[in-house]
């Protein structure tokens, strides 16, 4: 244990770590929580047994909404907790009408395009300006910094009628130019968390770069991008989940005549028919949630680590 | 980096943003606080009539009823989340076998957007109330535990998430050291458990209260506000008043500066609550 080991003062959350050390911090970490398979309590495989319970409960909604996807119409409202059978089960005839009635898969394209522009634009843009603030510390800069704080806590029906005015008066209603309107009324968040951890970078590093020869645009690039690293991946997964789910804004800023994101095509398989059709809006309803569970699986330490570090916010 | 060198370089590092934030918040925002004091049905004809808005919007029986509805919504739904997360928390934090899979499992419904949760809750509810011969939007009572239901469903993993980082941060010892004391499993959740996580159940209340006051997609695929209204949360009564009928734009903007109001306050009591604790640390 007393192997000494040189750890650069500058080591990042997501930095890997040499495997004795990396080894060293698991098992220091799993004294500090008390876990270790000779403590645990008596209960164990009871309490295992009770969650798994509640986990089966937990995941019936999105199970009962994929038997059901399978089901004629009639048979969906008539009774949806029954599985389909020779006569209410309808093949595949949900999903093929759905697609069609609302256009699912240019949906999924335009909130692809959003969601994926929006996000690497935010981070670039705002990781930038971020730095900027806390390096310049100026009386504009503060200012700046202040009204993005300040931006967090204001609700967005406060500013839907005249959000959604000012961005029609500017053309901003297709999927790129709506790119815009996330990085202002998100900037809020992404500014302030990079803000925060540009603070703790130190100022020495950026110094010797500069004494090397690299101007500010290198610099950045070069030097503090990568540092800022961890609090790329955060912020874009907390935007991510928020810009992909978001109904209200594309709702008002788009043209949704032309444009659809996936939850405003839902949303248009109840308005635009009257009556709901359940069973296409079952089939689509798996389609939107599909894509969502694959991410979350791949990326889930990601997505958690994420939550945790975005959890200050108001 | 110096400050002198760097300052020049604002229309590359900062300019993009603080045009978007102009376009997407401090214009909109500033309008929208001008507009409340007027009547309008653009943005080109407003014409200024003082507090005529404010006080026409407590004459609307309907906001009047959103307000308390919401209010007791997010009530409810405050205590009913973080009760459960706490509790899950705890156990996921006790070493016992499958805790990856079930925090896996319970985080999951977060992910998933609230017009589609409001879908899925709509299937669900209709046909165990389809039952009794009833359906979500018979009564306003339906709707409201239909929507306590769905947010917890949607939110106990997050804050489950915020309180398992919480009590992992208590360090070993301290536990250790009330156990040698005598202190029962009871004891050591209420003295040294509760009082360590503090800062998490601080975060985690004022994140489920304005969830709950902002909510608005799962309430419009839910219920709509059916019936007549009277399922109607602040958010949903807002948009409303400015897309469902003409020449109330001056109203929903005045309820939309009070909506801020509510939620800013909300805000602002959690920053200085926080504030307080980790002076006091």
């Amino acid at each position: 244990m007393a192997k000494k080991v040189h750890a650069p003062e500058t080591l990042q959350k997501g930095d890997a770590l040499p495997p004795d050390v990396q080894a060293l911090v698991n098992e220091m970490a799993k004294r500090k929580n008390g876990v270790s398979s000779a403590r645990r309590s008596p209960y164990a495989t009871l309490w295992t047994i009770i969650l798994s319970i509640i986990s089966v409960v937990y995941l019936v909604p999105i199970i009962l909404v994929f038997i059901n996807s399978f089901k004629k119409k009639i048979f969906i409202n008539k009774n949806p907790f029954s599985l389909p059978n020779g006569d209410s089960f309808s093949s595949i005839s949900n999903y093929t009408e759905g697609v069609e009635k609302i256009g699912f898969f240019s949906a999924l394209q335009n909130s692809a395009i959003i969601t994926v522009g929006s996000v690497i634009v935010i981070i670039l843009c705002t990781s930038m300006c971020g730095w900027y603030i806390t390096r310049v510390n100026s009386f504009f800069t503060k200012c700046l910094y202040y009204l993005c704080v300040f931006s967090m806590i204001v609700p967005f029906q406060m500013v839907m009628y005249t959000l959604a005015k000012t961005a029609d008066r500017l053309k901003l209603n297709s999927p790129f130019t709506i790119i815009v309107v996330y990085l202002g009324f998100g900037a809020g968040l992404a500014v302030f968390m990079f803000c925060g951890f540009a603070k703790s970078i130190p100022i020495e590093i950026e110094e010797a770069a500069m004494i090397d020869g690299c101007n500010p645009i290198q610099t950045y690039f070069k030097v503090v991008m990568p540092i800022l690293r961890p609090t790329c991946i955060s912020v874009a997964i907390l935007e991510a989940m928020w810009i992909w789910n978001d109904y209200l804004l594309p709702s008002l800023v788009l043209d949704t005549t032309k444009y659809k994101t996936v939850p405003i095509a839902i949303q248009y398989l109840k308005g635009g028919y009257g009556a709901v059709d359940m069973g296409s809006m079952m089939a689509m309803l798996v389609l939107a949630i599909v894509p969502i569970i694959i991410f979350y699986l791949v990326c889930q330490k990601y997505i958690i680590e994420g939550v945790v570090s975005g959890a200050v916010k108001g | 980096m110096n400050k002198k060198v760097l300052r020049p370089y604002f229309p590359l590092f900062a300019l993009p943003t603080f045009i978007a934030f102009i376009i997407g918040f401090i214009v909109p925002f500033g309008l929208g606080i001008y507009l409340s004091f007027c009547e309008f049905t653009t943005v080109n004809d407003a014409k200024f009539v003082g507090f005529k808005n404010y006080s026409n919007m407590f004459g609307d029986s309907d906001f009047k009823h959103a307000l308390w509805y919401t209010a007791l919504f997010a009530v409810v739904s405050v205590v009913t989340i973080n009760i459960f997360a706490f509790a899950i928390a705890m156990l996921l934090t006790k070493g016992i076998r499958g805790t990856n899979i079930f925090r896996t499992v319970f985080f999951m419904p977060n992910l998933i957007g609230g017009i589609v949760l409001g879908y899925i809750w709509q299937l669900i509810l209709n046909g165990i109330l389809g039952k009794f011969g009833a359906t979500l939007t018979f009564s306003e009572a339906y709707g409201f535990w239909g929507m306590i239901i769905l947010m917890n469903w949607q939110q106990i993993g997050y804050m489950m998430i915020i309180y398992i980082a919480g009590i992992q941060n208590i360090p070993g010892e301290l536990l250790e050291a009330a156990r040698i004391d005598g202190a029962t499993n009871g004891q050591v959740l209420r003295k040294v458990i509760l009082p360590m996580v503090m800062p998490s159940i601080t975060i985690c209340t004022f994140l489920t209260l304005t969830n709950s006051f902002k909510l608005f997609d799962q309430n419009l695929a839910l219920t709509n506000g059916l019936p007549a209204n009277k399922s109607e949360l602040l958010a949903l009564n807002i948009y409303n008043t400015f897309y469902g009928r003409v020449g109330a734009e001056g109203v929903g903007q005045a309820k939309a500066v009070m909506f801020f109001l509510i939620v800013g306050a909300i805000s602002i009591t959690q920053l200085i609550l926080t504030h307080r604790k980790e002076v006091q640390q």
